[in-house]
């Protein structure tokens, strides 16, 4: 499961729901975070996740995967022969190459998730995963992300990177095994950017988007009848005055985040899931528990 | 200067680049419209570029859609907005293959060898689609319109990176790439080429070949081969556009948010400003919770009071359990922004608040445009007033 958005939609938190959801059905599960952001570990304090798979809780594995990394591991797993091995990483033309490349690190980036998903893991001592979730990242780079594969397998017509990366494309593309999940925010351009997302990923990249998640969805607290008594008080001063206020604008972005809602349902082809705004100041692993158990 | 620390019009006093950085979904596009329009209004020729490929600014400015070019905005829409464009706002969104395209016209020494660049498999694949160039060409864009337009202010909307630094690494990173130098040596391995090569990289040629594929490496060195005209031209240009990047009169305002998340990285791109010397003008945080106003009463009676007030129990418990959660955020974005203030040593943190309406058209843009350039007081009091 791909989960992707734009920025700051709260990519990270659906994707250790998700995850959690799946380890509580008792899958054993691992999210994958890209291009090294750490964003779980900043969820699960005193937890460093790295370029390892580590076990958050009970069938719940992380693992940050860093390009480089990948790119070894990869040599590793092809040339089998240390002294080859070692004259590759020794050779400038190599790290020079590695380093350069426009999207290499991306493609390695794709090729350890799709090791990790191998029932037969390539990785010596590597035992397998029900389910993998991938934490994307943020559109923009998207929809190009995903579509490195293809585009190395473009420019390497033939030879093993061109089958590689060939295989990977089958891989992400492959829609009884892969999904892709958006995820939204209830306002007006992300709505937009969802729609045009779902249609890139779909008809550009071929991948089979599952599901959209409305995040940060606010409860409607308020009815309008209420709204008309809070806008008498609003008028008064003190602190009940500032309480109105901010009864006022909850029930303005309640509505305004549910005509959003009906917005996204009629824009996009997958069916729409909302998750609630969580009011809390810092959110952890207990408020990713709570979304969840929203989830199915 | 107010006593709260400079406004954003002292920041932007006497420069010529500013350029809008910040991880996703913070709301860079609105704000740098919304700073091009200030500017504009102040009487300024100004040009704000974005390269979002979610048409944001298109659908910000309330246009059909941005061309590779520059056009100028009508500034009735503005009008009606009660924002009165004095000088010249123009907007344009990137399309990074057609820019890139261009730059190899320009590069080219003749129409053979740029033909034979643009024909490239390996160039139409990293011109269009690949990671990276689309910073590139941000980059290129804004130091040819610096060098050939005649704007008093250019304003950068930066790509929605995940890593808010690529766009800075991208000049440098991809010159290198199209310069090949180490490779070309290897390429031909013949006469005294390969002598200097030695037998060591013959050999981690072949190694390479085997895991790449001979195929990929022959049209490796017919890209180089292609563009090997052009190198110096390459080089000279990715000088010349960091220089313009480090110059006093380029600014970089970080822009984030007042979670935990986005301020952390707003933080870590502070660092990455000051280490790489490049000139950091002063942070915008967008969406703020403002505490409500300095409570008279004792709140802890806000339930009861409310009740008797409202004459509805129910809805007084809810309405003081909203206003709690409300406060909650309140609180963690001040706490959030104090320790931004204190790790970027910045006099002025601009706060934007959350706006009860969600921002997307020319009247957000207008409303965000009024608490930029207001003075700390009169945000506070903007905010007061409508919280």
């Amino acid at each position: 499961m791909i989960v992707t958005g734009k920025g700051g939609v709260g990519k990270t938190t659906v994707s250790v729901a998700l995850g959690m959801r799946a380890a509580a059905e008792g899958k054993r599960t691992i999210v994958c975070e890209v291009a090294a952001q750490e964003n779980a570990s900043r969820m699960f304090e005193h937890t460093t996740v790295g370029f390892h798979e580590i076990e958050l809780e009970e069938n719940l594995w992380a693992i940050s995967i860093d390009p480089d990394e990948s790119m070894r591991e990869y040599v590793l797993l092809q040339l089998k022969v240390r002294a080859m091995r070692d004259l590759l990483f020794r050779s400038r033309i190599f790290n020079y190459l590695a380093a350069a490349t426009p999207g290499l690190k991306e493609l390695v980036t794709i090729g350890k998730i799709w090791e990790l998903a191998q029932l037969d893991r390539k990785v010596k001592s590597g035992s397998k995963y029900d389910t993998v979730i991938v934490d994307a990242p943020a559109t923009g780079h998207g929809v190009g992300f995903l579509q490195t594969p293809r585009t190395f397998a473009n420019i390497a017509r033939v030879g093993p990177i061109h089958s590689q990366a060939k295989t990977l494309d089958n891989f992400i593309t492959d829609h009884d095994n892969t999904g892709v999940a958006i995820v939204a925010l209830p306002e007006e351009m992300p709505v937009n950017e969802s729609a045009a997302l779902e249609r890139d990923l779909v008809e550009e990249v071929g991948v089979a988007v599952d599901r959209v998640y409305l995040n940060g969805l606010y409860p409607e607290r308020f009815s309008k009848a209420e709204a008309e008594k809070l806008t008498a008080l609003a008028a008064e001063d003190g602190a009940p005055k500032a309480a109105a206020r901010a009864a006022l604008s909850e029930f303005g972005r309640a509505r305004s985040q549910r005509a959003q809602l009906a917005r996204l349902r009629r824009r996009v082809q997958a069916p729409v899931k909302t998750l609630p705004f969580l009011f809390e100041p810092d959110l952890g692993p207990e408020a990713a528990r709570r979304l969840s158990r929203r989830l199915s | 200067m107010s006593p709260r620390g400079p406004t954003l019009a002292d920041v932007l006093d006497g420069k010529q680049v500013v350029i809008c950085a910040g991880s996703g979904g913070v709301g860079k596009t609105t704000t740098s419209a919304a700073i091009a329009a200030g500017l504009a209004a102040r009487g300024l020729k100004v040009c704000v570029l974005t390269i979002d490929p979610a048409k944001r600014l298109a659908d910000s400015l309330g246009l059909e859609e941005l061309g590779n070019d520059a056009r100028r905005v009508d500034p009735r829409i503005f009008e009606e907005q009660g924002i009165e464009i004095t000088g010249e706002l123009w907007a344009m969104m990137l399309d990074p293959k057609q820019t890139f395209d261009e730059l190899i016209a320009r590069q080219a020494p003749d129409e053979e060898s740029r033909d034979r660049v643009l024909s490239n498999p390996i160039y139409q694949q990293i011109s269009g689609a690949l990671a990276g160039s689309q910073e590139y060409m941000a980059m290129e864009k804004l130091f040819e319109l610096h060098t050939e337009g005649d704007y008093d202010m250019l304003v950068l909307d930066t790509p929605p990176s995940r890593n808010a630094l690529d766009f800075l690494e991208a000049p440098g990173r991809l010159t290198q790439f199209i310069e090949g130098k180490s490779l070309k040596v290897f390429m031909k391995p013949t006469g005294f080429a390969a002598k200097v090569a030695g037998r060591g990289a013959t050999v981690a040629l072949s190694v390479m070949k085997r895991i790449v594929g001979f195929d990929l490496i022959a049209d490796l060195a017919e890209f180089f081969n292609a563009f090997s005209g052009m190198v110096d031209g390459f080089q000279a240009r990715a000088k010349r556009v960091n220089k313009l990047l480090a110059a006093p009169t380029t600014c970089f305002l970080v822009v984030c948010g007042p979670q935990g998340e986005p301020i952390d990285e707003a933080v870590y791109f502070h660092r990455k400003l000051v280490e790489a010397k490049l000139p950091f003008g002063g942070v915008i945080v967008n969406k703020v919770h403002y505490p409500a106003e300095q409570l008279r009463g004792d709140v802890d009676d806000l339930p009861a009071t409310l009740a008797e007030k409202l004459g509805d129990g129910d809805l007084a418990r809810r309405v003081a359990s909203n206003f709690a959660d409300y406060q909650a955020l309140a609180e963690r974005d001040a706490r959030n922004i104090e320790h931004l203030a204190r790790e970027m040593r910045a006099t002025g943190v601009i706060r934007v608040p959350y706006l009860d309406e969600d921002v997307h058209d020319l009247a957000g843009l207008a409303q965000i445009n009024r608490y930029l350039f207001a003075t700390g007081e009169e945000r506070v009091a903007m905010a007061a007033g409508r919280a």
